[in-house]
């Protein structure tokens, strides 16, 4: 049923975006907020912090994943037993699970990207707010990783 | 204590602030927050192919970018507040961020998800992939490091 007002509010898009999906903006920048303060306070906004726990010499990192995986993991549980429906309306997605070599093959390549430079996709954007310019080079790195693969994918 | 040599109070706070905030995306959109998603999304305001056209992909990457937009945003409010003036500044060489973003914007789309798609989402999903990839991807980011520290100190 909540599928239904999800379908009907993409096709009322004509020239103006559509009030849930204002909402829906609006939720995204607020979440997006919570998400880079907490990635600058810890650091994570820095390759040199994320080289130094790949080079295992500070084990913060690992704090900071573990404390954002627990508040996920109650939300993630929960919310969808005490409400049918997200708050803004829609459906409680679900974190698609594909188990494929490409998942694993994937997952290799990033992490040697990943030591070479420190730097994650989301750090990348964050750190920009942070006065980090800098990462305006991996940012383009990224984007031109995943162009390739969009290009190369067949699908 | 010798495995946090710089304080553990501030890792921690901010993770639970970054699970607060892929909380709330999903408390009120019931969206799955992942970051790496965007890098191809973007794409499809510019790229006709049906990869790029996928509605999975055209019908996130509003939300995508104004999440992304929200990063900058608290990063912005966090130098405001607690910054302390200076710039964070950037170190490595232009070419190493470069190459080492090829990798991780090539491999993060291949395998679906990044340090916040399987890390964070996939992990408090009790994703079995997502743990695979993981534990594979902090190996070899953990020997890639090594390694290039090794050379760089020789």
């Amino acid at each position: 049923m909540s599928t239904t007002s999800f379908t009907t509010g993409q096709a009322t898009s004509t020239s103006r975006v559509p009030v849930r999906a204002r909402g829906q903006l609006l939720a995204a920048t607020v979440a997006g907020v919570l998400f880079g303060f907490g990635l600058s306070l810890s650091t994570m906004i820095q390759p040199r912090v994320v080289l130094d726990f790949l080079t295992l010499q500070d084990f913060g990192l690992m704090l900071v994943l573990g404390g954002a995986v627990l508040v996920t993991f109650v939300a993630y549980r929960l919310l969808p037993r005490l409400r049918t429906t997200p708050l803004l309306g829609g459906v409680f997605g679900q974190h698609e699970s594909i188990m494929d070599r490409q998942t694993i093959i994937g997952a290799a390549i990033f992490g040697i990207g990943w030591g070479i430079c420190g730097v994650c996709p989301g750090p990348a954007i964050a750190g920009l707010g942070a006065g980090s310019w800098e990462l305006l080079y991996a940012i383009a790195g990224i984007a031109l990783g995943a162009l390739v693969q969009g290009l190369t994918t067949k699908r | 204590m010798a495995f946090f040599p710089n304080g553990w109070q501030h890792y921690l706070i901010g993770g639970l602030l970054i699970g607060s905030g892929v909380s709330l995306l999903f408390a009120l959109t019931g969206l799955i927050g992942g970051m790496s998603s965007v890098y191809s999304s973007t794409w499809s305001w510019i790229l006709r192919t049906p990869f790029f056209q996928h509605p999975r992909l055209v019908n996130s990457r509003q939300w995508r970018l104004a999440y992304a937009a929200g990063l900058i945003i608290g990063a912005a409010l966090w130098w405001f507040l607690l910054g302390g003036g200076a710039r964070v500044a950037v170190e490595l060489s232009p070419l190493r961020l470069l190459i080492g973003g090829v990798l991780v914007g090539y491999g993060a789309r291949l395998s679906r998800g990044c340090t916040s798609g399987h890390g964070i989402c996939g992990l408090a999903s009790l994703n079995r992939p997502s743990l695979l990839a993981v534990c594979t991807f902090m190996l070899t980011a953990i020997v890639t490091a090594n390694l290039l520290s090794r050379v760089a100190s020789a």
